[in-house]
């Protein structure tokens, strides 16, 4: 069992937001299926179609997305959370976004009677226009947002950050600074691929999101730093899709570490990694988690 | 993967709104019931039945489906795939019905061809609204012994596919193949429910396809989270049971919406 933020997970593995999330039978599944934790699609004011396909590819390295944050909005999402906490006594975190304080507030209020456990603020989506990330690299905004949400929820408030900027610290005092219970990172890289034969770039929106094995090393780089840098927790997410490979982003200093992608190998990834760790422990004559959260801080 | 350019070698008008197009591509790998992402490019990706190893049928609907009815033999479209999960392949000596309506022909074309190859008895209830839009009846026919529906009487039974469904003996068959209109599989489905046969149907499903690879999840059923691009598009009809199958699906926002 892993505390974070003052909630209990059975594991510290989770399901990343925008996958397999946006109904509360799925995200019943991800939980059935062994996952300490599942967060929602990041919900919006407004429903939203998204991008134009394709939206989604795999590459040699990983996977390219440009989804456009589609969402039913918080109206009618509320019965999806209903529904997946009514299946399940495994905690579900809401995943939301919008376009300034007022929409955040908006949105997460609005979603406040389905009771999720934690609130996670999307600031980092990579490609969707006037969201996500154009908010995320700005520490006022991210600090303006974190401290509305705070003062208008009573459950903890993550925030999940964008690795596309200079100085993911200084984002993540931001957020710290706002009230933030901890910081989740990272969201995608921003990244693109072309059709040779056309000339056309392949996502409909042109561009997108890198994830996948190609991005763990820059997660785990982010995990380091932010872990230093801040007095909140960290949860890891970016690349991963093997017990060690979550093991590693807990010694770099996630507390927690949620897993995207990897769903796409299968679902049955939560139980195997939770396994994997549990058995690393032991092997290694560990007593909790807790001790390698952090480690290779520690060691040097 | 990227994908692959695909060069268009052949149209062929199955029917005024139903075209069959060939490209210089083959996924020789591909299994009956799994399907190809279609790119036109600049417009959108769509999913369509892999209804030949080089080849797809495909009803004009829309944007995407306009536009590749606008195209001639040598322009090109993107594909992926085969994705998903296909129907259980027949074994020699089996008896299959295959039920197909529409456009829903496309994905049914392949399993009997493949089942006659492989030495299966294949029996087909072909159905559609008028008799000229049936879908590969000489295919079906070559196959096995093919029965026809219109709802307007124009060819075979007058009705439905259901009209001949009700009246078969379905204990003969080791497995029922079904893929058409939502509301006629729904009804397909109350049928062999009644005859106690839905352990042995597969059903090929439809919904939004985003990612197309079991990730985003704008293509999961309810109630079990099952998606259609990943764990199916063919699914046991046991599994449907209760399902949102001819209730409700979700549109490109994921807002529920009734079929
Ligand atoms: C697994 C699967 C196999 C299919 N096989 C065939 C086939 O063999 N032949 C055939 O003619 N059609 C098939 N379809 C349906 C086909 O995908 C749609 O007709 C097509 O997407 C319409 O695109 P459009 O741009 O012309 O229409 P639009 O104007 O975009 O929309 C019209 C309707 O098409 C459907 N649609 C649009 N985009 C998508 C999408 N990304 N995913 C799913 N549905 C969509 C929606 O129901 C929508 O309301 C299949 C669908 C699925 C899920
Ligand atoms: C298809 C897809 C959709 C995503 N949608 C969201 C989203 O709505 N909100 C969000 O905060 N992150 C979203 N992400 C980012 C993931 O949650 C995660 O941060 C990223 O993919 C890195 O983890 P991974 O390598 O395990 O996939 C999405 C990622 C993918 C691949
Ligand atoms: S379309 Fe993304 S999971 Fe099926």
């Amino acid at each position: 069992m892993v505390t974070i933020t003052g909630i209990n997970f059975k594991n510290p593995t989770m399901l990343a937001s925008g996958i397999m999330g946006t109904t509360g039978a799925s995200l019943l599944r991800i939980a059935e299926c062994g996952a300490g934790g599942v967060v929602t699609k990041s919900i919006g004011p407004e429903p939203k179609a998204g991008h134009p396909n394709p939206s989604m590819i795999k590459l040699e390295c990983g996977f390219l997305n440009a989804m456009g944050l589609p969402n039913p909005s918080y109206n009618e999402f509320d019965n999806e959370i209903k529904l997946a906490r009514s299946g399940t006594d495994v905690p579900v975190i809401a995943s939301i976004f919008g376009g300034n304080a007022e929409d955040f507030v908006k949105v997460a209020e609005g979603l406040a009677d389905s009771e999720p456990a934690a609130f996670e603020l999307n600031v980092s989506c990579p490609h969707a226009e006037g969201y996500g990330a154009t908010i995320g690299t700005d520490t006022c905004m991210v600090e303006s947002i974190t401290a509305a949400v705070c003062d208008a929820v009573d459950v903890p408030v993550w925030v999940k950050l964008t690795p596309n900027v200079t100085d993911i610290k200084a984002i993540g005092k931001a957020a710290q600074d706002g009230g933030a219970d901890a910081v989740v990172a990272i969201n995608t890289l921003r990244g693109m691929a072309i059709d040779i034969n056309s000339g056309y770039p392949i996502l409909g929106n042109r561009f997108g999101g890198l994830s996948g094995s190609a991005v763990k090393p820059v997660a785990i780089k982010c995990v380091y730093d932010l872990y230093e840098a801040l007095a909140i927790p960290v949860i890891g997410v970016g690349g991963v899709s093997t017990w060690e490979d979550a093991v590693e982003m807990m010694m770099a200093g996630a507390s927690g570490v949620q897993i995207g992608s990897a769903v796409h190998e299968s679902v049955d990834i939560f139980s195997d990694i939770a396994s994997g760790i549990e058995l690393f422990l032991q092997d290694k004559g560990y007593s909790a988690v807790e001790d390698i959260i952090g480690l290779s801080h520690k060691v040097i | 993967m990227k994908p692959v350019d695909a060069k268009i070698v052949e149209i062929v008008e199955e029917s005024p709104s139903i075209r069959t197009f060939r490209f210089d591509v083959s996924f020789d790998d591909a299994l009956p019931g799994q399907f190809v992402m279609v790119w036109v490019r600049g417009v959108d990706e769509v999913p369509m039945g892999s209804s030949y190893l080089n080849g797809i049928t495909v009803q004009k609907v829309g944007d995407a489906t306009s536009k590749l009815f606008d195209m001639k033999v040598g322009d090109s479209v993107g594909l992926r795939g085969p994705f998903g999960k296909g129907f259980t392949l027949p074994k020699k000596d089996e008896h299959i019905l295959i039920i197909a309506g529409g456009v829903g022909a496309a994905p049914l074309g392949p399993l009997a061809d493949y089942a006659s190859e492989c030495g299966a008895k294949v029996t087909t209830i072909l159905g559609s609204r008028e008799c000229y839009e049936l879908v590969f009846e000489d295919r079906f026919s070559s196959a096995g012994e093919l029965h026809i529906t219109t709802d307007d009487g124009s060819a075979g039974t007058c009705g439905f596919v259901t009209t001949v469904l009700a009246d078969m003996d379905v204990s003969v068959y080791d497995r029922i193949c079904v893929c058409g209109p939502e509301i006629m599989m729904a009804n397909v489905m109350k049928v062999l429910q009644e005859k106690d046969a839905l352990d042995r149907s597969e059903f090929s499903m439809h919904r939004y396809f985003k990612c197309a690879i079991g990730v985003c999840g704008a293509c999961c059923m309810d109630p079990q989270g099952l998606r259609v691009c990943k764990d199916g598009p063919v699914l046991n009809g046991s599994l449907l049971i209760d399902s949102e199958l001819g209730d409700h699906k979700r549109n490109s926002s994921s807002q529920r919406v009734r079929v």
